[in-house]
């Protein structure tokens, strides 16, 4: 079969893989329907995780059609359509069985890696580094799906497939930070990043009641984007100060809760973006925390701050001090998908989850390096670069 | 020009982070580095993980299962419940601690405790064997990556 693979620093090819084939009784093999980019790849593209190997499959938000099943495997059958969560996980565990479904204990063949950065080991995910179990991603015409009872879901027949597409990794992100955010009606939260884990937290905030959702981002196609599909409002930190309009927004007292969904690669206007982009490239820190610091500060005193872009490592200049002062809780996850992936599906059957619009550019699996070259340059207004192995999912 | 800053840079990062790579993976292997080397018990420490399981399902009639079992005499081991309904702890660690030099028998302690975890809640073992991929360049950080990958099931900080 054919696969985008992760080459190097900034490179991709299309290459010929072997087919992948079942190997544990739980497993599936899916026939990829629709394959996305998430802004995560982009940190495995940049070598900013480096746990990649030349010819490493990338690929890790996916749905299509199941072509084979384990001798274990009960919830599914051949034809059916899924969408599978990013996350690898068993299910069984006292992690999973307690819906912190990313924390798997059994789900990441190499334990080890993570336990060393960490201190623990997290659950395994396609396509994203030997330092999340090494499984080959789902940007190919074929991929084995473990524990497919767990991490499949049946898609309702009423959803079009570019958007039960998200449900696998930018929605059900986007709802485990607003929900472990504990965002309560008639909070103002605000959410740094407008990609589609930003606006995918944004919606899950306005479902889950809060009274003001503002989103922040520099770029106009994507801020658009926020207040026709998702109907938060924006802010383009370009133009104004974020902290400024917060504060006055919310009667000087800032955000009940600020979701960062923007990751190790933030971005910023501020002198300190050069200071932290030297920093990261000389390997004197891993991450970029810019985002992280504003959201800090612009929080309210008891208020809620959730890491919920990717970070891999070590920051510089983490504002500890207003953290302890300002009473906030900190927190961060990635998605614990499985407890939020059967509630997205049906709001996206009722259409108050809406993600068509993130699928800006859909190209076929052939034009792997282009697709990713449109979604790092963010050309062409590309929010997300979708690839059809297969020749194309179901219309909308 | 910016081609060549480029490369500099990549160049740069590649050796950097492969250097932070390396130094994060012997933290991996040798989990006393992380607290400055301080472990003077690492030889002789328990290594354990905690099964979802009572005690009465993790070791039924007092047997231990495979592959802990398949050590034998080799090893010690002891468990009890877990605080807060959370399983049962499974500890082991090897009777004699200066058996193998080169820690191989803790290596293989941690691997089969985490063999026996996978076997008790989901009834096998996730096969990562084998991995699918394009054509393979052999780099210095490709290569450390794939000789810490053969081992990560038996590293780590357990």
């Amino acid at each position: 079969m054919k696969a985008i693979t992760w080459r190097g620093v900034n490179k991709t090819a299309v290459e010929a893989v072997d087919d992948p084939r079942i190997l544990n009784s739980h497993d599936i093999i899916l026939e990829v329907g629709l394959t996305a980019t998430c802004g995560s790849d982009l940190h495995l593209l940049g070598g900013y995780i480096p746990a990649m190997r030349a010819g490493d499959v990338l690929g890790h938000e996916f749905m299509g059609t199941v072509a084979e099943v384990g001798s274990g495997v009960r919830k599914h059958k051949v034809g059916d359509r899924v969408v599978v969560c990013s996350f690898i996980s068993c299910g069984r565990c006292w992690y999973c069985r307690n819906e912190l479904w990313s924390l798997c204990d059994n789900g990441n063949p190499n334990p080890a890696i993570t336990e060393g950065l960490w201190g623990s080991g997290v659950g395994g995910c396609y396509g994203y580094s030997h330092a999340l179990g090494g499984f080959a991603g789902s940007h190919a015409n074929y991929v084995r799906v473990p524990y497919a009872d767990q991490g499949a879901f049946a898609i309702p027949d009423e959803v079009p497939d570019v958007r039960a597409l998200f449900a696998s990794d930018a929605a059900p992100t986007g709802w485990t930070g607003a929900h472990q955010a504990e965002v309560q009606p008639g909070d103002v939260v605000a959410v740094w990043g407008a990609g589609g884990v930003g606006q995918m937290a944004a919606r899950a905030s306005m479902l889950l009641g809060a009274e003001r959702v503002v989103v922040i981002d520099r770029f106009e196609n994507r801020l658009a984007q926020v207040a026709q599909h998702i109907g938060a409002e924006t802010l383009d930190y370009t133009q104004t100060s974020v902290v400024a309009e917060l504060k006055e927004l919310t009667g000087g007292r800032g955000p009940d809760v600020c979701i960062e969904a923007v990751g190790m690669e933030a971005h910023s206007n501020d002198p300190s973006f050069l200071y932290d982009q030297v920093k990261q490239q000389l390997r004197l820190q891993t991450d970029r925390p810019t985002a992280v610091r504003e959201a800090i500060y612009a929080c309210r005193k008891g208020g809620t701050v959730f890491t919920l872009g990717v970070f891999a490592g070590l920051v510089d200049k983490f504002p500890l001090g207003a953290v302890m002062n300002k009473s906030l809780t900190l927190r961060g996850a990635q998605q614990h998908g499985h407890r939020y992936i059967p509630r997205i599906l049906e709001g996206m059957r009722t259409g108050e989850i809406r993600t068509e619009h993130l699928a800006t550019h859909t190209l076929p699996l052939e034009e792997g390096p282009k697709g990713y070259d449109l979604f790092k340059t963010k050309e062409d207004g590309c929010v997300r670069a979708v690839f059809q192995p297969n020749g194309g999912g179901r219309p909308s | 020009m910016k081609g060549g800053r480029l490369a500099a840079g990549v160049t740069v990062v590649a050796v950097v982070g492969g250097r932070l790579l390396v130094r994060q993976l012997r933290v991996a292997r040798q989990p006393a580095m992380a607290d400055g080397g301080r472990d003077r018990r690492r030889d002789t420490r328990w290594l354990a993980v905690t099964v979802d399981r009572e005690p009465d399902q993790v070791a039924s009639g007092g047997q231990l299962p495979e592959p802990l079992a398949a050590l034998g005499d080799r090893i010690e081991t002891r468990t009890r419940p877990a605080p807060g309904g959370k399983g049962t702890e499974v500890a082991a660690r090897p009777r004699t601690p200066a058996a193998s030099r080169d820690g191989s028998d803790r290596q293989e302690l941690r691997a089969a405790l985490r063999r026996a975890k996978q076997l008790i809640e989901v009834g096998e073992v996730l096969a990562a064997d084998p991995i699918l991929h394009g054509e393979r360049t052999a780099t210095p950080a490709g290569l450390a990556l794939e000789a810490v990958t053969r081992r990560a099931d038996r590293e780590g900080v357990l």
